[in-house]
């Protein structure tokens, strides 16, 4: 089934075409990432796709729908967004960040039901936040704190999920953590996953498709076997890898060489240092 | 043993609020039963709710319990206003002059007493309209595909600034006639009574229930724009509604007792400190200090100097700069 779908979708930030004529569709149940250099369109397009960014022509439909036709709360139940960075909230607790999750699920004056609740912990169940439920977010590791994040667009209980970057400022381990959980969530609840990745080998283990990015439009779209190649690395990131099967994992990996073409940034005629 | 857990912040929240009602009602006893005459408690008791028809029964029903009431509700809208808009501006240092009030008020207030003192009887309309008027304006200039935080700040800095320097003017050209002006501009509770506590009532009971509603929508805009709108919140029309409130809030308890300043901004901080930036514990724990605080520095503003009487707004600065100062750096630590 289709969730969503972008129709020609082209989009504008301040006079710049940053999305040019884009056609793609998110089937229900897949893990998706969209990859790409910075500046390429990846988080516009996830911001369109959560409704966030208009589209400046073309049309963006959720099961079928105008994205724009839905009331803001009940898209708000239908997908469920994890921005790249967040506000510092230092006396929150993680239960209270976790059930504001449940916010699009409650009536207008806000009345806690049993049911959220139990929803809330579920949802820091499933991400291993439960332990440190009444601890303030402020004295939470950078792992940690995105668990909680990742647990409160959980308690939202929406279909899809859209992710920006969730790895960025994580060390490896705490990296890995996050996509180990991410695919979990998609394998048990069925949970549409659309994530922009930066790192390449993050994407190719853990989605089933995939989505490169160049200049605003699509390079290249399917999954990891098809879409990680010497030659998409060369034209689309401009690095000489090599590309192969990890032996183990039979995972997809790829191995960056370095750049294409070698810079010498020393060369460069040094004009602001002498103003 | 979850449920259990569950109640842990629950329950400190409400401690402090039942700290701040008790606070309430000693700030409430202490102001009816001090003054020229004392007054102990179990005679106000009487006075007040047994219809006790004694010799000071014209003291606490016509002075001092409507005086004490205008104070307190007067405390509870400037402070609530407060905690709304740092809520709105996600900034804890915003208060009721940010989206111009004060000026607002102000130079209405004081073109009334200046110019037109026939019109005496008109002040506290007349300024009502000038505190929300400037509000408007700001919102109005600080509009943008929406309104951001800082451009309403910024927005309310200039206009305050300009209205301000109208307010200077007309002190200036006519110092003659500055002395009546000079009580609204610091702000006093002195000679008020039912007809005032008449003009704010609606105000706070409809201010209140409305904020309460929108707590859980304040807590939902702390996590930023984006966040808010992918949980389903209408950030700009939250915003609007709130400051809308903010305003009417402040304006309301302004333009009766005058330009009292730093309660917007001190007591939602100091509550801030207290309980947290739950706003459902907030807006609450904001009302009854407000209330409390103002109450409390009425009374020592009556009682210091007696039979002089300070204006409260000068016994709030005086008390209410240090304390603040004391926070900020408790805070910075």
């Amino acid at each position: 089934m289709t969730l969503l779908r972008l129709e020609d979708v082209s989009v504008r930030l301040h006079n710049r075409t940053v999305l040019d004529s884009l056609n793609w569709q998110v089937e229900a149940g897949k893990i998706y990432s969209i990859i790409g250099p910075n500046g390429s369109g990846k988080s516009t397009l996830l911001k369109t796709c959560a409704g966030q960014l208009k589209p400046a022509q073309g049309k963006v439909l959720l099961q079928g729908r105008l994205l724009d036709s839905y009331p803001r709360r009940q898209l708000a139940r239908h997908m469920a967004m994890l921005q790249q960075s967040q506000a510092s909230l230092p006396d929150v607790s993680v239960r209270s960040l976790v059930s504001y999750g449940r916010f699009p699920h409650q009536p207008v004056w806000g009345a806690k039901r049993k049911e959220d609740e139990e929803i809330v912990e579920w949802a820091m169940a499933q991400t291993g936040t439960l332990p440190f439920a009444e601890r303030k977010l402020s004295n939470l590791s950078g792992g940690e704190r995105q668990r909680v994040w990742i647990a409160m667009t959980l308690a939202q209980q929406s279909g899809l999920i859209l992710l920006d970057e969730p790895t960025t400022y994580l060390d490896v381990n705490h990296q890995w953590e996050v996509m180990e959980l991410v695919h979990n969530l998609n394998r048990k609840y069925g949970i549409t996953i659309v994530m922009v990745l930066h790192d390449l080998n993050h994407a190719a283990a853990c989605s089933d498709e995939l989505l490169v990015m160049r200049a605003g439009g699509m390079y290249a779209s399917g999954s990891p076997e098809q879409v990680i190649t010497d030659r998409m690395l060369r034209d689309v990131f401009g690095v000489r890898a090599s590309v192969g099967r990890d032996d183990r994992s039979c995972r997809m990996h790829c191995h960056i060489e370095g750049l294409l073409e070698a810079v010498d940034f020393s060369a460069q005629p040094a004009i602001a240092a002498v103003k | 043993m979850v449920i259990n857990a569950f109640r842990i912040p629950m329950s400190k929240g409400i401690l402090v609020i039942v700290a701040l009602t008790a606070a309430a009602i000693l700030a409430t006893g202490f102001s009816i039963g001090t003054g020229a005459v004392r007054i102990s408690l179990s005679e106000i008791w009487l006075y007040v709710f047994h219809g006790y028809d004694g010799p000071m029964k014209e003291i606490v029903w016509n002075i001092r319990l409507p005086r004490t009431l205008v104070g307190m509700l007067v405390g509870a809208n400037l402070a609530l206003s407060g905690a709304l808009l740092q809520g709105v501006m996600r900034n804890s240092l915003a208060d009721p002059h940010i989206i111009g009030v004060s000026s607002g008020a102000g130079l209405f207030g004081i073109i009334v007493l200046i110019l037109f003192p026939h019109l005496w009887s008109m002040l506290t309309p007349i300024a009502f309209l000038g505190a929300s008027g400037a509000a408007a304006i700001i919102y109005l200039l600080a509009w943008k595909d929406g309104v951001q935080p800082v451009r309403l700040i910024l927005a309310g800095v200039a206009v305050s600034a300009f209205l301000g320097s109208g307010i200077s003017a007309l002190l200036i050209f006519f110092s003659d006639r500055v002395n009546g002006a000079l009580v609204f501009m610091v702000g006093g509770l002195s000679a008020k009574s039912w007809p005032e506590l008449e003009i704010i009532l609606p105000y706070s009971l409809i201010g209140m229930s409305l904020a309460f509603i929108g707590s859980s929508h304040l807590n939902i805009l702390a996590l930023g724009d984006s966040n808010a709108r992918g949980l389903g919140l209408s950030v700009e029309a939250a915003r609007f509604f709130l400051t809308a409130l903010a305003t009417l809030l402040a304006a309301s308890a302004v333009s009766v007792v005058g330009l009292l300043g730093f309660v917007g901004l001190i007591v939602p901080h100091s509550a801030r400190l207290l309980i947290g930036s739950d706003y459902r514990f907030l807006l609450p724990a904001s009302v009854l200090l407000g209330a409390a605080v103002v109450t409390f520095c009425d009374t020592l503003a009556r009682l210091m100097f007696a039979p002089l009487e300070l204006p409260v707004g000068i016994m709030m600065g005086a008390l209410g700069a240090p304390f603040f100062l004391y926070l900020l750096r408790r805070e910075a630590r």
